[in-house]
């Protein structure tokens, strides 16, 4: 048995520890709520896109319109991943559940005998990839707990270009995907793998109905409102994933705390058997002593 | 009968109120918009939004977006909003110096295409702040 010295030493240890892991289950806690609210805040403006996205597909071309960004390509080998993962770790089984489903994914496409490249936001996925050896087209790290939708554009718009047709009628990308945490709810979050572009059209779900002018005409105003569409999309994804972390980070906190307040429970309980027995040994030694005088 | 505007950017609802009257640069130029108006579906220019009621005019820089007009109603869908008296002039103007020094460096194409358009954001947030100012004088 360990002295009652190092038995103490350690519980120190574990309280110490213990605080860490509450102080940034707090933290998280409640930029997990802040990161909610951001996500929250997105749906207007997406909807009311949507909504009008909807009307205009519909309307102008009899559901098939003729911009690049709702065309598939006729064949598809090379696809892009926009992969977002957290800056941070500490965040539970969140990244190596995102890392495992990128590698699946990647595994999977080029069995396919697709190629892949990556656009990483966020740092853990970036390292990842580059790890793997992957093509790593673009990345996005420092993004912060709030990111304004200005920092997370490049990533839309290599996107969006490597989907277009270049100057010589050339793709860089045939499909574009979006890996991102899914937030589930506080206790689950989950990796989820969605096609990104082409862009899905609506349907007619959106479809107010109403005779619309439009200025400056119908496919100009799609041409300008379909990147703001996938941008924000992505932006939506990008705080979604953000929620994730927090909530993720959150539970792990959690655990470990539960676990600090059990394993400081034990080494006390420990302690006091020692001390117990420490006592023990000394009233019997000075017992003995005593009746060995007496004798 | 009254107008509903609604001014709504990526990030927030910047507003959500009833108004008599809406201004907005439109692709074609700056319209008027007044309760009845025709449905109408337009690319917005960056520039100067302002909306009336009770006779008292406020004015917001907006840097592009989206408006969709229905009779009773006005969405305004910016790239961004902000209300002119929340503009900081000093920060605007050190804003638009930086973008200019960008825009002039070429480097790279993202960059300067980023610029470019940080510029026209920070000219248009200008413009209307000093609008603002020489309405007050």
């Amino acid at each position: 048995m360990a002295s009652a010295r190092e038995i103490r030493r350690r519980i120190k240890s574990v309280k110490n520890t213990g605080k860490i892991t509450k102080a940034m289950e707090l933290v998280s806690a409640s930029k997990m709520r802040r990161a909610q609210r951001n996500v929250l805040a997105t749906r207007p403006y997406a909807d009311r896109l949507y909504d009008v996205m909807g009307e205009l597909t519909m309307r102008s071309m009899g559901g098939s319109s003729k911009h690049p960004l709702l065309q598939p390509h006729p064949t598809v080998t090379r696809v892009a991943l926009i992969l977002i993962t957290p800056d941070r770790g500490l965040c539970g089984a969140l990244n190596s559940n995102l890392t495992r489903a990128a590698a699946r994914f990647i595994t999977d496409q080029k069995s396919q005998g697709r190629s892949v490249s990556v656009i990483a936001v966020g740092k853990k996925g970036r390292d990842f990839i580059l790890r793997a050896g992957q093509k790593l087209d673009s990345e996005i790290i420092g993004l912060g707990d709030a990111p304004p939708l200005v920092d997370v554009l490049p990533a839309a718009t290599t996107a969006i270009n490597g989907y277009s047709p270049d100057a010589n009628g050339n793709y860089a990308y045939d499909e574009v995907y979006l890996l991102c945490a899914e937030f589930v709810n506080t206790l689950v979050q989950r990796p989820k793998l969605r096609r990104f572009l082409p862009v899905e059209a609506p349907g007619n779900a959106g479809a107010t109905k109403v005779d619309y002018s439009y200025e400056p005409s119908q496919e100009d105003v799609l041409d300008q409102l379909l990147p703001r569409f996938i941008e924000v999309q992505l932006y939506q994804a990008i705080l979604e994933s953000i929620a994730s972390e927090h909530s993720a980070r959150m539970m792990a906190m959690r655990n470990a705390n539960d676990n600090a307040k059990e394993l400081v429970r034990d080494l006390t309980l420990t302690y006091n058997k020692a001390r117990q027995a420490a006592i023990t040994t000394e009233i019997s030694e000075i017992a003995a002593g005593a009746t060995a005088l007496n004798q | 009968m009254p107008l509903q505007l609604e001014i709504v950017t990526a990030e927030r609802v910047v507003l959500s109120e009833e108004v008599d009257m809406v201004s907005a640069p439109s692709y074609e130029g700056r319209v008027g918009i007044l309760p009845r108006h025709e449905p109408l579906l337009t690319v917005l220019q960056p520039g100067e939004l302002h909306y009336v009621k009770n006779g008292v005019s406020m004015p917001y820089a907006i840097s592009g977006g989206f408006m969709e007009v229905l009779p009773d109603r006005v969405t305004i869908l910016a790239d961004t909003a902000e209300r002119a008296d929340e503009i900081d002039e000093a920060r605007a103007e050190q804003a638009r110096a930086k973008a200019e020094q960008a825009v002039r460096d070429r480097q790279g194409a993202v960059d300067v295409a980023q610029a470019e358009i940080a510029l026209r954001r920070a000219t248009v947030r200008l413009q209307v702040a000093k609008l603002r100012r020489n309405r007050q004088q």
